[in-house]
């Protein structure tokens, strides 16, 4: 019996906004244990959630990025469970209407796009963390709590794990490119849960699903889910049958765990948060964030594929990351020839980050410095090789015109001192001469050797062979 | 000294013209309270150390002339927050809880330059309508110390009603600053929902929870209620509604106006005595000018199981902080934190408080859901309505605010009628988010009669402007207890 495989996934995504989504406090990763709280976080009594307009803003966000309705009247409920990184006991959500709904995202598999649909898009607030000692003692962190997140549910329109990670990938730089998030798996900013079940293919009805936690990087979202769907497949072909339970990835073992059995649909209680009233987004406020929106990957792609005379190829590797996008078209404004900084960026640029294992972020390096040396190459001040010296020194820092001045770095290009030493390589080598002459090629680049050899490198190879050929021709 | 027989206009030109200090007036107020708290026991703690200093403070500074509430002690319900000083909402859970900041309407206050003279008593975090749920003591009437103050603002009303102070805070969910005001037989305004900042006050519900003053009388009630109301950013219901000088119109009369009385709030479980005072307060108000008409609410008589369903639902949430994990009572001996958190709640709660957060807790499962949250708050929007169209016709409503009058100890369960009859009278305005105000009408069997004056949403002027009109045809202000 052959099956297919269903899967639905949970993202929760932390917005950067300035300050937590109801409270003051500021919003920050990396800081001081509960540096970033106050009263309202600490679940006080007498303290009332503040609703943060930019959370709201960024939810609007995203759901525009991804296609979504916005929900006009929308208000927040509370989903009340007990747990010590949760002062309140509730956590404020957006229950009964989410701020969008139906939105979708394309993703390529194998060199076919397909349509994901995403069924809502909710802002709500973040958990604390707790940790667990072992002296015994269990901590507290709130410097999490009440930092917005918007969770993207999709459809169950992803049929492998392949799938999955596309849309994860697409989904992750869709939300990056809005500004919203950082989206890193790595710190948290980016959190999947996923839901898979299988059926026999030709079975109306899906399958009962398993919820996978504990999956924090992409790969083991698909490792987890390539192992789950084995696993349910085994068991059906076994005669067992599927429950409906939370199962935990394990990555040393590569396998999922049997976390709990869900029994019945879990009670969170959920009614309309009392405190805050409710939120009407009309038409012009929609427009208003819709004008705000940053341009998306995709419009980036075609722009620097239309205007930069980028490959396409190219356009989607610097569209990675926002990052190498954004520093991208600040070399470009900064006046760099634009394949030549796609070029440095994808090769040089990315083998350091990678060699150094640092972000782009956290080098040195400026578009400035990258464009200023991109011009010296172009304006023929330095040749490529020589360049190689200068792109050292900018990832360190240094300004690329200073730099190649102080260490004389300078390209020979001036025909009045090149001619006199073409002339006296020319004439120390009369068989090179006699063989150009007679139609051996190598003999010029032996010449040229010669040349270059002569100006320690610093001649311009260009020059060099217009000033050659002529000498050449004239003797 | 005592406050019966003075106002606060009084007492601000005493200050101002140094006739007495602050200091005076905050070292006399201690002794009244120290001599005639042992009967009405209305207060969980006097801040005696505390209001010494703030009145010293006053006094180095000068009385401001601007400020009717300069030098003048107060007292705050104890569900309302007070920097370093202990706020208990009356519960063994909060019985050492210090808070770390000042609720907005104490900022308020004590920026007028008002002293804080101590918090008052009340039901166990307001849920009640005796002050006898309070973990610490039962507060008791002013007039009768065998009778109940009513509550839960029960501290506030006795101690004004006893001429302890000029003015008390206290909040009001469900009637819980009128039913206390009516029961002593003195003025208490329940503001419209987003008048006054709900920053610091310990939530009971939190879509029904307003602050509001009790005092001796209509202008001083209003000269209150300038200084507290406001828009608070913290607070998302806070309203951006223009803030008036709630005293300006006090002496515009009711010449002309429009006035309903629901023959709901006239039912059978109103007794006769309490009938016929509010009759004669009707037919007062027509002899100063206003036409009084019947009308009709027609779905108040709901509002009682609504408002149990509502307001427990959400004071069931609001008190799953009340844990230890941040603030709270604490139990020792205890290994597994698990037994922790199941005991210090069983412990730290009262009877009351427990079953009510139980009914609140059912009325929002999935299962309930239908039948009860959401049943309530349509039942919230046809009352809303009811007044709506009722406000389209008429500039107020009048009615009782209670029943009966206060009761003692060994009060008779209420019959059905009689306990739906609580309810109507009082949570409809809470519902609506209307002002509403209680103020003495007269007596019965020796006991206040109040008379509820209800207005539409934001026109708290009008309300007071209606109420100062009757107090001053009445001679009521003159009568106080023998305390």
């Amino acid at each position: 019996m052959n099956f297919e495989t269903t899967i639905g996934l949970e993202v929760h995504v932390e917005m950067k906004t300035n300050s937590k989504a109801f409270s003051p406090s500021p919003v920050a990763y990396g800081a001081e244990v509960n540096a970033n709280t106050n009263v309202i976080d600490w679940g006080y009594p007498g303290v009332l959630p503040q609703a943060n307009k930019g959370a709201i803003e960024f939810g609007m966000r995203a759901a525009l990025a991804l296609n979504a309705e916005i929900t006009p009247e929308t208000h927040w409920d509370r989903k009340n469970y007990f747990y010590p990184d949760n002062p309140k006991a509730y956590q404020i959500t957006e229950h009964d209407n989410p701020i969008g709904r139906n939105g979708y995202l394309e993703i390529e598999v194998n060199g076919e796009t397909k349509r994901i649909g995403i069924r809502e898009l909710h802002v709500e607030e973040d958990a604390g963390k707790n940790t667990h000692n072992p002296n015994g003692y269990s901590y507290v962190d709130l410097n999490r709590q009440g930092t917005p997140l918007i969770e993207i549910v999709s459809e169950a329109d992803i049929t492998s794990p392949d799938e999955a990670y596309a849309y994860l990938e697409a989904l992750r730089q869709t939300i990056q490119f809005t500004g919203i998030s950082d989206v890193k798996m790595e710190e948290g900013s980016m959190r999947v849960d996923a839901n898979l079940s299988v059926r026999p293919i030709g079975q109306k009805e899906f399958g009962v699903k398993t919820e996978l936690k504990n999956l924090n990087s992409f790969n083991y979202v698909r490792k987890g889910l390539e192992f789950e769907a084995k696993r349910q497949v085994q068991v059906l072909l076994g005669g067992g049958e599927i429950k409906q339970e939370t199962r935990r990835y394990d990555e040393a073992t590569g396998t999922t765990i049997l976390m709990r059995v869900k029994e019945g649909a879990e009670d969170y209680r959920y009614f309309p948060e009392p405190d805050l009233t409710p939120l009407t987004i009309d038409e012009a406020w929609i427009a208003k964030v819709q004008a705000e929106l940053p341009e998306s990957a995709k419009a980036r792609r075609q722009r620097y594929v239309n205007e930069l005379g980028i490959e396409a190829y190219d356009a989607e590797v610097i569209t990675q990351t926002l990052e190498m996008s954004d520093f991208f078209d600040a070399t470009v404004k900064a006046g760099a020839e634009a394949k030549r900084a796609a070029n440095y960026l994808m090769g040089d640029v990315n083998a350091y980050m990678n060699d150094k294992k640092v972000e782009l972020q956290n080098t040195d390096l400026t578009p400035a410095n990258l464009a200023g040396m991109i011009n010296l190459i172009e304006d023929g001040t330095i040749s490529t090789k020589q360049a190689k010296k200068v792109f050292k020194a900018i990832m360190e820092g240094e300004e690329p015109v200073a730099y190649v001045e102080k260490n004389g770095l300078k390209q020979l290009s001036d025909p009045a001192i090149l001619q006199p030493v073409i002339d006296g390589v020319l004439d120390a080598n009369e068989q090179s001469i006699e063989d150009f002459k007679n139609g051996k090629d190598r003999a010029v680049g032996f010449l040229v050797g010669a040349i270059m050899k002569q100006t320690k490198g610093q001649a311009n190879p260009n020059v060099v062979n217009e000033l050659l050929m002529a000498s050449l021709n004239a003797r | 000294m005592n406050y019966f027989e003075t106002d606060l206009v009084t007492l601000h030109k005493q200050l101002l013209t140094k006739e007495i200090s602050a200091v005076e007036l905050t070292e006399q107020t201690l002794k009244r309270i120290a001599a005639t708290d042992e009967k009405l026991k209305a207060y969980i703690l006097v801040t005696k150390e505390h209001a010494l200093k703030q009145a010293a403070a006053i006094d180095a500074q000068g009385i401001d002339a601007d400020n009717l509430l300069s030098g003048i002690p107060v007292a705050i319900k104890d569900n309302i927050l007070t920097k370093d000083i202990v706020t208990t909402g009356a519960s063994k859970m909060l019985k050492n809880y210090q808070p770390s900041y000042d609720a907005t309407v104490v900022k308020k206050l004590t920026l007028a330059g008002a002293i804080t003279i101590g918090k008052t008593n009340l039901d166990e975090l307001a849920m009640g309508s005796t002050s006898e749920t309070s973990a610490y003591q039962v507060t008791r009437n002013a007039w009768d110390q065998d009778k109940l103050p009513g509550g839960s603002s029960g501290g506030s009303g006795a101690t004004v009603a006893g001429g302890q102070v000029i003015a008390a805070l206290g909040s009001d969910t469900g009637g819980s600053v009128r039913q206390p005001a009516s029961y002593n037989g003195i003025v208490g305004m329940k503001p419209s929902y987003g008048r006054v900042s709900r920053t610091g006050v310990i939530a009971f519900a939190s879509s029904l929870d307003q602050v509001g003053p009790l005092t001796r009388n209509v202008h001083d009630n209003a000269a209150m209620l300038n200084v507290l109301a406001g828009f608070d950013a913290h607070d998302d219901a806070s309203s951006h509604e223009v803030i008036p000088d709630f005293t300006a119109k006090l002496t515009a009369g009711v010449k002309g106006m429009k006035i309903g009385l629901p023959i709901e709030f006239m039912g059978s479980g109103v007794s006769e005595g309490v009938k016929t005072q509010i009759l004669a307060a009707a037919r007062q108000l027509e002899a100063l000018g206003a036409h009084v008409e019947e009308i009709s609410l027609p779905h108040v008589k709901y509002a009682r199981s609504a408002w149990y369903v509502m307001s427990y639902a959400e004071a069931a949430i609001n008190f799953a902080n009340f844990d230890h994990n941040t603030s709270g009572y604490r139990t020792e001996n205890l290994d597994i934190l698990q037994d922790f958190y199941t005991t210090i709640r069983s412990e730290g709660l009262g009877e009351n408080v427990k079953s009510c957060l139980m009914l609140g807790t059912l009325a929002v499962v999935p299962k309930n859901y239908h039948n009860l949250y959401h049943k309530a708050a349509q039942i919230r929007t046809l009352i809303n309505r009811d007044f709506e169209q009722a406000f389209a016709d008429y500039d107020l409503i009048i009615g009782p605010t209670t029943p009966v009058v206060a009761y003692g100890d060994n009060y008779q369960e209420p019959t059905q009628a009689e306990a739906d009859m609580f309810d109507i009278l009082v949570t409809p305005a809470n519902f609506a988010g209307l002002p509403a105000l209680s103020i003495n009408a007269g007596f019965s069997e020796g006991l206040p009669v109040g008379l509820q004056i209800i207005g539409p949403r934001f026109n708290e002027e009008r309300v007071y402007q209606a109420a100062y009109a009757f107090e001053q045809v009445s001679d009521l202000l003159k009568q106080h207890p023998n305390l």
